[in-house]
């Protein structure tokens, strides 16, 4: 088992280049930093000078990836490529643009993030998984097929609507919760109620689809019928056989989003005012500082790296005729 | 960029006062024609296997499927019409011979529209309103001053007395419903008398009512805008129903567009991954774990941004406004398709590693057929209901992907009419008392329907060509029919 989680981490050290060559070339050869500096610093503000300075202040005035004027190791390391992009494997975010620690703010903003992901996942999954199961007992019914249909139509409503009309009902209307905000320590709750709820109901359609496919799987199998006609009650068929097995796999195929839960959700965070990681992502974004956004992709890669190695381990965990190996 | 104009001037229109018009196209123009043609010669293709014959039978026979299917083609018609852009000749003023267009490209769709554009009210007014929806200072006859809510300049315009307004709505739409009603019962009973014993399975009675009432909405809406503001107005005072019809145009072109973006690496490299194993599968996989691995939503976002530092930069490539959001347009649609084939291209590998251990393929190199005729003959044929499904689930996607992403402020340029637009402004509609509340609904409807029809098509799809549902789908409880 160790050696197996070894070799999976040492797999990942080619990807997490790929994506680093992948950022790199994005962020400073598509686009070098002249370009940058030009767009922060407007129209106004153009000359040569003041270009060069943004670049100095922020490390940008380093060559790519050779530097002819320094002999030894440092000719590699006195790089736009080693300062910048290298330095992420350790986890050295730097400074962002604005000059402010990402590190520091990624430490304090990951919290709230994962306030409001973490119960949204639970309670989403939990909700689903009961909504499936609830169908598929009354399986091939005009019920049934009125519930899918619904569920399409609640997967055709674009995510922005939910929030749009939840802020609207719930707070603006009914003035039930505020329309956003955060406080940290106790109080939060009244601030996360809204968006982990529009999270929830608006997972519904896509995730009540998918396991009520996996739980009707499980449910035409040979050992549940041969459970029926033994006559055990079509409830205990229900907890007992279908549900027990119909989750290994709803649990292994979510398992892999679970470390990405810190990283928030643009969407909902924007919209709520909550200062996590998705709105500082965001904010970062519409005010074009690269050098979060570049922090992101990398820690986002690496998380994503982490949820599949916790996958593979979850397999072998809920079902031994797996072997890692 | 965009300026491969083909001079049709000699063509005089007697309605545009003998004024001359030239095509202008756009790059998206292009595409999407060549889209629509592509995919027409898919469908011919298709056609003419007797078994995928068979499926798309089982797909048009099922009810949703039919009615989803007329939905999106009035969608993909409103699309197709609004992408033949033109000039229209400008008068000449003096005597010199050069001739002048108008700087502005217009549509097809905006001759159609014609009753809705030019009517600009100064600000919001609601649906099927007569007065403003902001108190404005207005001078008395007796020459005292009020603050009260001023009629509108358009809407209503034709009503002297102000209490008529509802029964003039009322009366107005009978009418119009009645006489559109006309056209419709006497087609469809022509079509019952000669054509009816000739028809195939397809479930006619869904046919009628679905184009009947697409139709009805249609001319409804179009003439009542004669008189009213049918869906009020946003905050500049322009037409909101034709603002929201225009955006179908980006709707239906980013889903398309990426859809087809994602088409030629996905198969290309699936298939090559499947078939070749050994070190292409392995750079294969490389690739798409390393793409997969970075959150989909901030790569689309750095890729957006890189583009507009690049429209940024170098302003001299892009002259007009719509040849810049034009660009930026097309530019977004490859970065959504590139960053999202990696799950079709995974799909076809593991397909294409069965398919190759299979009796005929083996027996096909055995009797020395070349690689290229075994993936051509044999692999990708049975692939082609992966590729279909994953067509038409992509498509929906990415429709509802360009309103989160224009809400990020990563999506169309702003000047282009969409509904992620139009939901990004209904933000700041929606705080103000009383709500406006028409913007926001308008995007909803349009953008729900053309992705409900997409998604319920897909389920027919799937249901049809899916080996694993279509041989088990009724044990499944999904009903097929």
């Amino acid at each position: 088992m160790l050696a197996y989680i070894i070799r999976r981490l040492g797999y990942a050290i080619p990807i997490l280049i790929g994506v680093n060559l992948l950022t790199f070339a994005l962020f400073f050869v598509v686009n070098t930093p002249d370009q940058m500096a030009q767009v922060q610093l407007g129209d106004k503000h153009i000359t040569p000078e003041a270009v060069q300075e943004w670049k100095a202040q922020r490390g940008y005035d380093k060559p790519l990836l050779f530097n002819p004027d320094k002999s030894g190791l440092s000719s590699v390391t006195d790089t736009i490529f080693y300062e910048k992009s290298l330095r992420l494997f350790a986890l050295d975010f730097g400074k962002s643009d604005a000059g402010r620690s990402i590190a520091a703010d990624i430490e304090q903003r990951m919290w709230p993030s994962l306030a409001v992901a973490l119960p949204t996942f639970v309670i989403g999954i939990s909700v689903n998984i009961a909504f499936a199961l609830f169908i598929v007992m009354f399986r091939a019914s005009i019920f049934d097929t009125s519930a899918m249909i619904l569920c399409v139509a609640l997967m055709s409503i674009s995510g922005v609507f939910y929030v749009i009309a939840g802020q609207f009902f719930f707070a603006k209307e009914w003035n039930l919760v505020p329309i956003s905000g955060y406080l940290s320590g106790a109080d939060a709750w009244r601030f996360l109620i809204l968006p982990v709820i529009i999270g929830v109901i608006s997972g519904i359609g896509g995730g009540t689809r998918l396991y009520r496919t996996l739980f009707l799987e499980e449910a035409n199998k040979d050992y549940v019928r041969t459970a029926r006609a033994k006559g055990v009650p079509e409830l205990t068929v229900l907890f007992r056989h279908i549900l027990p097995n119909g989750l290994i796999p709803i649990l292994t195929s979510v398992v892999v989003v679970i470390p990405s839960l810190f990283m928030g959700s643009l969407l909902v965070e924007s919209f709520f005012g909550i200062p996590g990681l998705g709105s500082y992502t965001l904010d970062a974004i519409q005010s074009q500082d690269f050098a979060i956004v570049r922090s992101m992709v990398f820690l986002g890669s690496v998380l994503y790296i982490i949820g599949l190695l916790l996958t593979d381990i979850s397999y072998t965990l809920v079902d031994p005729r797996v072997r890692l190996s | 960029m965009s300026t491969s104009a083909m001079d049709v001037s000699s063509v005089d229109v007697s309605t545009m006062n003998e004024l001359g018009f030239r095509l202008h196209f756009l790059w998206s123009d292009i595409l999407i024609f060549l889209l629509a043609a592509s995919l027409i010669g898919f469908a011919i293709t298709l056609y003419r296997s007797p078994l995928s014959r068979a499926r798309w039978a089982q797909v048009f026979e099922s009810k949703i499927g039919v009615a989803a299917f007329m939905v999106i083609l009035f969608y993909v018609v409103v699309a197709l019409v609004d992408s033949v852009h033109f000039q229209i000749q400008l008068e000449q003023t003096s005597e010199s011979s050069e001739v002048h267009y108008a700087p502005e490209a217009k549509s097809l769709l905006d001759v159609v529209l014609a009753p809705m554009q030019g009517k600009d009210e100064k600000t919001y007014s609601a649906p099927f309103a007569i007065h403003s929806f902001a108190k404005a200072t207005v001078e008395l006859p007796d020459g005292g001053v009020a603050r009260e809510f001023p009629r509108l300049l358009h809407g209503g315009s034709h009503l002297e007395n102000e209490d008529e307004h509802l029964v003039d709505v009322m009366v107005k739409s009978l009418t119009i419903i009645g006489w559109a009603l006309i056209p419709c019962l006497i087609l469809i009973a022509l079509h019952h008398a000669f054509l009816r014993k000739s028809a195939s399975g397809l479930p006619w009675p869904v046919i009628y009512t679905t184009s009947a009432i697409i139709f009805l909405i249609a001319t409804w809406a179009l003439q009542m805008s004669e008189y009213y503001h049918v869906l009020g107005t946003d905050k500049v005072g322009q037409d909101v129903l034709c603002g929201a019809l225009k955006a179908i145009r980006t709707g239906v072109l980013i889903g398309t567009l990426a859809t087809l973006v994602t088409l030629p690496l996905a198969v290309l490299l699936g298939i090559s991954a499947g078939y070749f194993k050994g070190w292409v599968d392995d750079v294969v996989q490389y690739i798409y774990t390393t793409l997969n691995s970075i959150p989909g939503i901030l790569l689309i976002a750095a890729s957006v941004l890189l583009i507009d530092v690049y429209i940024e930069t170098h302003p001299e490539q892009f002259k007009l406004l719509s040849d810049r959001a034009d660009f930026k347009f097309i530019a977004l649609c490859f970065i959504l398709g590139m960053t999202s084939w990696t799950g079709l291209c995974r799909l076809l590998r593991a397909e294409t590693l069965k398919l190759s251990q299979l009796e005929y393929v083996q027996a096909a190199h055995a009797f020395g057929v070349s690689r290229w005729r075994v993936i051509t003959r044999h692999i990708l044929p049975n692939t082609t209901h992966l590729i279909l499904i994953a067509l038409v689930l992509d498509f929906s996607g990415f429709v509802l992907a360009e309103a989160v992403l224009s809400y990020i402020g990563v999506g169309v340029d702003p000047s282009m009419k969409s509904w992620g637009n139009m939901i990004n402004e209904a933000r700041a509609e929606l705080a103000r008392e009383p709500v406006v509340w028409w913007s926001v609904t308008a995007a909803f409807i349009l953008m729900f329907v053309l992705v409900l029809a997409a998604n319920l098509f897909s389920d027919r799809v799937r249901d049809a060509f899916d080996p694993r549902t279509s041989g088990s789908g009724k044990s499944d409880g999904g009903k097929v029919k």
